[in-house]
């Protein structure tokens, strides 16, 4: 059989491949939890797990290795519109996503869930603005797209550079929460954890480039939505709140608000402990002015960087057609939701499980010395990430005695409320699954940004296919080290990390993205001019912030986006005015790109 | 290049544009409008939830996921009546 008719039998068999994995992924979870039944040990659980589904993940990278560039590329632009959502979903929700998402609500309440609106509204953004027409384009790479658009190696490069910073920023992030999780589960260290994690992580995509790391985020999806609803419809049919408590913990949020004011929250600690806080933050208040600016900001930029950020724009460039990018889109947010608007219902349960005294779970308000015996206090307070101590001297704990890292609460969560052991391995597997699916797009999209647009466009424009699949994989091997290097340095926590991502991508790229498509007269010069000034003065007002500035009206490291994206705009409309319009062949290549009918504006390998 | 016709363009462009405006209206409200008064939707109470909480943690997601089938399916027609939709593969 020819490699075409091979692949177009794999893609209409998708449907049953993937309905067998995820048979065979859910009878491994029963299996593992008839084995902890005959007395198997939680660490043995947690390695089973991760072993296996990372074995999964690199036997679908193996398989999936290829020498076509457009396969490598864009994996063969044949990757059906609800797999492609499902790739795109677990390309999407990082480690951050998956471990400290319902955290941060748990200890922000209303403020944090700016990231959970930013996050998927954005995806209007890439659908509206952006993925139909950059799919029609039929370009390899976002500086790919900027390069042919606006013409000239300049505007291309300012494109890279861009890319490079945000992708690598992040990609430290997620590389680094695949040591903790592998560290942990495997009980190695934290420096070979990171190693191990990269490991995994170049397995699914150094052979195949796109077409492999598509497949095995589609595995990785299945296996991080599983871990992740599994355990919140457990614990709300344990707790009364039915089999859908997404929607039904609304009663749970107005008994944590009576809660909050029963143990007088707000009151300071008087002690405190390295990287771990007591619960201050009440759990819906929103409040006005300040705040509220503070969240439409945050919201802001999240979702402008989400239209920005190369590595979910470039999943868009594998679907056969416009129309399906566009489905692809609408179902990628879908994929995400589910797992979006469950984590505040988990933060939510977890909350009322530890501050409510009437439940046999709760431990605010109950004496300090029944609480200290508990098992799962002992057990994270020994790693440091759980801290309780009776400050006032009552004997009885309370709100503000009580401390711990935000990651628990969705690592935790299991034990806290008395589930099994094989609970807490399918959680792990879940959180690696969504670190390494992230880490895996993110560095493909550095890595192809590098060979196919700075070496082979810009560098060696007469290199061979062979060549440019060879530089194409060892830079992802290059990359890939150096993002391990600095993650085993511990820099930063894993959500300052990501927020930075997007406000990189935002300040540098979202209008010279957007206006290619939508403003016909925008030029080379004014593109360059906005990635430039954009990316410098956000940069720029980041250093400045985090380095102990004032912030301005509130505009923190987290929100710098908010001061380089109106400073892109306006360089790239003023230089645009003042510099002559694109020649008519970029002018037909816009007319082009706005009509789903016809050839792509770039041949199909180029 | 294609035998589209540049009135046919113009006028798929201008219909393309009014749907990404509508949507895009549409976006901002539940993006900012709404997030915006959240302290004063608290006072009201959507099936259990204070109604500020539930716009972040739910009511904004639901319309986006909505929004995008909703935009999906439009343009669609759109490129259909045009006569600019894809040829099916």
């Amino acid at each position: 059989m020819s490699e075409e008719s091979k692949s177009s039998v794999f893609i209409q068999n998708l449907p049953k491949i993937y309905g067998i994995y995820t048979g065979g992924f859910i009878a491994f979870i029963l299996l593992m939890a008839i084995f902890e039944q005959f007395g198997m040990g939680a660490d043995t659980i947690g390695i089973l797990f991760i072993a296996f589904t990372v074995f999964i993940y690199a036997g679908i990278g193996w398989l999936s290795r290829t020498v076509q560039i457009d396969a490598y590329y864009v994996a063969g632009r044949q990757v059906p519109a609800v797999f492609n959502g499902m790739a795109t979903a677990a390309d999407w929700m990082s480690g951050a996503s998956f471990v400290a998402m319902a955290g941060g609500i748990y200890f922000g309440g209303h403020g944090y869930l700016a990231f959970v609106v930013g996050w998927t509204g954005g995806y209007v953004l890439v659908a509206s603005l952006m993925a139909p027409y950059l799919r029609k384009f039929g370009c390899y790479t976002v500086p790919d797209y900027i390069g042919t658009r606006y013409g000239g190696n300049l505007a291309r490069l300012c494109a890279v550079v861009v890319l490079v910073v945000a992708s690598f920023t992040y990609v430290t992030a997620q590389i680094n929460a695949t040591g903790t999780i592998a560290s942990r589960a495997l009980q190695i260290p934290f420096e070979v954890g990171v190693w191990f994690g990269l490991l995994g992580i170049l397995l699914c995509s150094m052979l195949g480039g796109m077409r492999a790391v598509t497949w095995t985020q589609v595995a990785q999806y299945i296996v991080l939505i599983i871990a992740y609803l599994l355990p919140v419809f457990w614990m709300s049919n344990k707790q009364g709140f039915g089999l859908i408590p997404q929607f039904a913990y609304g009663d749970a949020v107005a008994r944590v608000i009576e809660l909050e004011a029963l143990h007088n929250l707000g009151t300071a600690p008087t002690e405190s402990f390295a990287g771990l806080k007591a619960l201050t933050v009440p759990h819906a208040e929103a409040g006005t002015g300040m705040a509220a600016w503070k969240f439409v900001t945050l919201v802001f930029c999240m979702m402008t960087g989400t239209a920005s950020l190369p590595h979910i724009l470039m999943r868009y460039f594998t679907t056969p057609s416009v129309k399906a990018a566009r489905q692809s889109v609408a179902w990628s947010l879908l994929f995400i939701f589910l797992l979006y608007f469950t984590a505040p219902a988990l933060a939510t349960f977890t909350k009322l499980q530890v501050l409510d005294p009437s439940l046999a779970t709760g431990i605010i308000g109950k004496a300090f010395a029944d609480v200290q015996s508990l098992d799962w206090i002992q057990k994270w307070s020994n790693v440091g990430m759980l801290a309780i101590s009776d400050s006032n001297g009552d004997g009885i704990l309370q709100i503000n005695e009580f401390f711990m890292r935000g990651d628990i609460v969705v690592l935790a969560t299991p034990e806290i409320a008395g589930l099994p052991a094989v609970i807490s391995g399918l959680v792990a597997a879940g959180g690696m699954a969504a670190a390494m699916s992230t880490a895996d797009g993110l560095l493909l999209a550095i890595a192809n940004a590098l060979s196919h647009d700075l070496y082979y466009k810009i560098i060696d424009p007469s290199a061979d296919t062979r060549k440019r699949l060879i530089v194409a994989r060892v830079l992802l091997l290059f990359i890939g080290a150096a993002g391990a290097a600095v993650a085993s340095l511990q820099l930063t926590g894993i959500l300052g990390a990501v927020a930075w991502a997007f406000d990189f991508a935002a300040s540098g790229l979202f209008f010279p993205l957007v206006l290619g498509v939508w403003w016909k007269r925008a030029n080379m010069q004014g593109a360059v001019a906005g990635m430039v000034a954009g990316f410098v003065s956000g940069s720029a007002y980041l250093y400045y912030v985090y380095n102990g500035g004032e912030p301005w009206i509130g505009i923190d490291h987290l929100r710098f986006a908010i001061i380089g994206m109106p400073v892109s705009l306006i360089a790239m409309v003023v230089v645009t005015l003042m510099t002559p319009e694109p020649d008519e062949e970029i002018q037909r290549m816009v007319d082009e790109m706005r009509i789903p009918k016809g050839e792509s504006v770039l041949s199909a390998s180029h | 290049m294609s035998d589209i016709s540049p009135e046919v363009r113009a006028a798929h462009w201008a219909k393309t544009k009014r749907l990404t405006i509508i949507v895009l209206i549409i976006w901002f409200i539940f993006s900012f409008g709404v997030h915006w008064f959240a302290d004063s939707l608290n006072n009201y109470s959507f099936i259990g939830f204070p109604l500020g909480f539930y716009m972040a943690a739910q009511g904004s997601l639901i319309v986006f996921v909505l929004l995008i089938w909703y935009l999906a399916w439009a343009q669609q027609k759109i490129d259909d009546e045009s006569g600019v939709a894809e040829e099916d593969a």
